[in-house]
């Protein structure tokens, strides 16, 4: 078997071993034995003091029936809303016009000086980025409450992130602002490889610009609109730096999200084994949701190669 | 572009060239009143609005933040943390990687899911019992803590994209190696390394970047004001009795400016390696 030779001759992949440890080593003590004892805590009741104190299944008992929770969920259903599928979909259309109209009619130094602005705000850690706006949505004195004053509108002023009614439309709309670069610029790469000749075809065959749009380019990007899908929702299910920073979960419940929600059950109920109770179960999802992406994706990959 | 050339515009193309251009207006309008209104007085805001230009630079806003956090040294702080982090994470990817992608060590595809698991996992599930052994050893509000940390999880993503690049390491390359007489580590520092130099750097700019925008961690284990992060911070002052408007804008602006100057730098680089790692 050619698997029992490393690509370096004379030696035997066995001999590769040494080098691996230190890797091995720091992933057992940094990532799976912490990993198990979170598992572990989550039949516990613990309060950081004194030792954890075994109780079955109470936590997972009680957090099937804790509102808190599923509104936490509902909320990330929302930041879903906002990180996948607002900039997926806006992502998309702005790629294919950037890279075919206006790149093509208008040069490929505007289109990439827009791309490039589009990105700015992914560049920033997701924090500053939230408090860039939130000082935009100040309530006092606010620039958004300020313009809308001058221009004779003062009526519609509000305390965008201090209401329960706006505030988590309000870290929506930061988040589709953090987010929109990302997929702009992964798609615009993969629209490289969509032959252009392809797009003259269909344009003699009479397919106007949307019905060439969905045929041919979302047929061939269809890889990076998966990776973009993927690790956008994953990165939504765990938003904790914007919360954290602008509502800390408030007013009420109203922007709690789970990530924030077993942050305060760690440090600030200091009820230890609900917290890690709430970040299993966020990652139970996290990974059910990679597994039925990757699933779907092969499924798709081979309806295509039939 | 077009084999003819730039293609005839038609009146609708304007449009949409306009409708691009006002998208791009609106996502760095909220860069750009950070940038001036950092400038201007208090009462200056109040009495002229926040879409005005400044009347004269004013610096106090932006002196009284840097003083009060004591900017230099949470700069310090980031670099130093994440410095750190970028190099001993590349060294620990290509290390398991040499084992991996050129050792072909048995049962490497189930060491890559397990180490991948380090970079999926929601960081919530690691950390009180990190925060727990950390306060055990004494490295609790410790940089070390969280290089330590970032050095695994950002080497998990380091290891599975060199494993996969060294798996097509050219074969000639390492015969030769192989006939000189040239040992494992020898080959590793005098023939890999050397070789995969550009795919390292980026990997190294891009860990730079990500651990200096991390949150979550930083904010946990270090909870003393000496061993703050840039971010957290910032974080920490906002909705503070005395940070007044411009002050507050101020601080945004202290914290993006670093990324900015790293975005500015890099640039080239970086969307290279964001559409590399969206094909892998």
């Amino acid at each position: 078997m050619s698997d029992a030779r490393s690509l370096l001759p004379g030696s035997r992949p066995r001999a590769f071993w040494p080098y691996l440890l230190p890797g091995l080593i720091l992933l057992i003590v940094i990532i799976l034995i912490p990993l198990v004892w979170n598992v572990y805590l989550t039949f516990t009741r613990y309060r950081g003091i004194r030792p954890p104190q075994w109780i079955g299944l109470s936590n997972w008992q009680e957090l099937l029936g804790d509102q808190v929770f599923w509104t936490s969920f509902g909320n990330s259903v929302a930041m879903i809303v906002a990180m996948v599928v607002v900039p997926t979909l806006l992502g998309l259309l702005l790629a294919a016009m950037l890279f075919d109209l206006i790149g093509k009619k208008f040069g490929g130094r505007i289109a990439s000086f827009l791309r490039a602005t589009y990105y700015l705000p992914q560049i920033l850690p997701a924090v500053i980025a939230a408090i860039v706006i939130g000082w935009i949505l100040r309530p006092k004195n606010g620039a958004l409450n300020q313009v809308l004053e001058a221009i004779g509108l003062g009526a519609l002023q509000h305390n965008w992130l201090g209401s329960g009614d706006t505030a988590l439309v309000s870290i929506m709309v930061i988040m589709v602002w953090v987010q929109l670069g990302y997929p702009v610029v992964i798609f615009m790469a993969a629209l490289q490889r969509v032959d252009p000749e392809l797009y003259e075809a269909a344009e003699l065959d009479g397919a106007n610009w949307f019905q060439r749009f969905r045929a041919i380019t979302v047929g061939i990007i269809r890889p990076e609109i998966f990776v973009v899908t993927l690790t956008c929702t994953i990165a939504a299910l765990k938003v904790f730096g914007p919360v954290y920073a602008l509502t800390r979960g408030g007013p009420g419940t109203s922007t709690i999200v789970p990530a924030y929600y077993a942050y305060s059950e760690f440090f600030q109920s200091q009820q230890v084994g609900y917290g890690a109770t709430i970040a299993t179960a966020l990652t139970v999802v996290i990974a059910i949701v990679s597994v039925a992406f990757i699933l779907v994706q092969n499924r798709m990959e081979k309806e295509e190669a039939r | 572009m077009s084999r003819r050339g730039i293609a005839r515009r038609r009146p609708s193309d304007w449009v949409v060239l306009a409708v691009a251009i006002v998208l791009g207006l609106l996502i760095a309008v909220p860069l750009l009143l950070i940038l001036i209104n950092s400038f201007k007085s208090p009462g200056d805001y109040n009495s002229s609005g926040p879409l005005s230009l400044p009347k004269e630079l004013y610096f106090d806003g932006i002196s009284a933040f840097w003083n009060r956090v004591d900017f230099p040294l949470k700069l310090w702080n980031s670099f130093f943390i994440s410095g750190t982090v970028a190099v001993l994470a590349v060294g620990l990817s290509m290390l398991n990687a040499f084992a991996l992608g050129i050792g072909r060590i048995k049962g490497r595809l189930w060491i890559v899911v397990l180490i991948l698991l380090a970079n999926m996992l929601p960081q919530e599930v690691l950390l009180y019992p990190l925060y727990f052994l950390f306060k055990q050893v004494g490295l609790y509000d410790n940089p070390w803590s969280v290089i330590i940390t970032f050095t695994v999880i950002q080497s998990a993503f380091g290891t599975y994209l060199l494993s996969s690049v060294f798996s097509t390491f050219p074969k000639e390359v390492l015969e030769a190696a192989a006939l000189d007489g040239a040992g494992r580590w020898h080959v590793l520092w005098r023939v890999v390394f050397p070789i995969s130099r550009p795919t390292l750097s980026v990997l190294l700019i891009f860990f730079f970047i990500w651990t200096w925008n991390e949150f979550l961690i930083p904010l946990t284990f270090l909870v003393s004001n000496a061993n703050q992060t840039v971010p957290v911070a910032i974080t920490a002052l906002q909705g503070d009795r005395l940070m007044d408007v411009t002050t507050t804008s101020a601080s945004a602006l202290l914290g993006l400016l670093p990324t900015l100057v790293f975005f500015l730098i890099f640039q080239r680089t970086l969307t290279r390696g964001i559409t590399a790692g969206a094909v892998k």
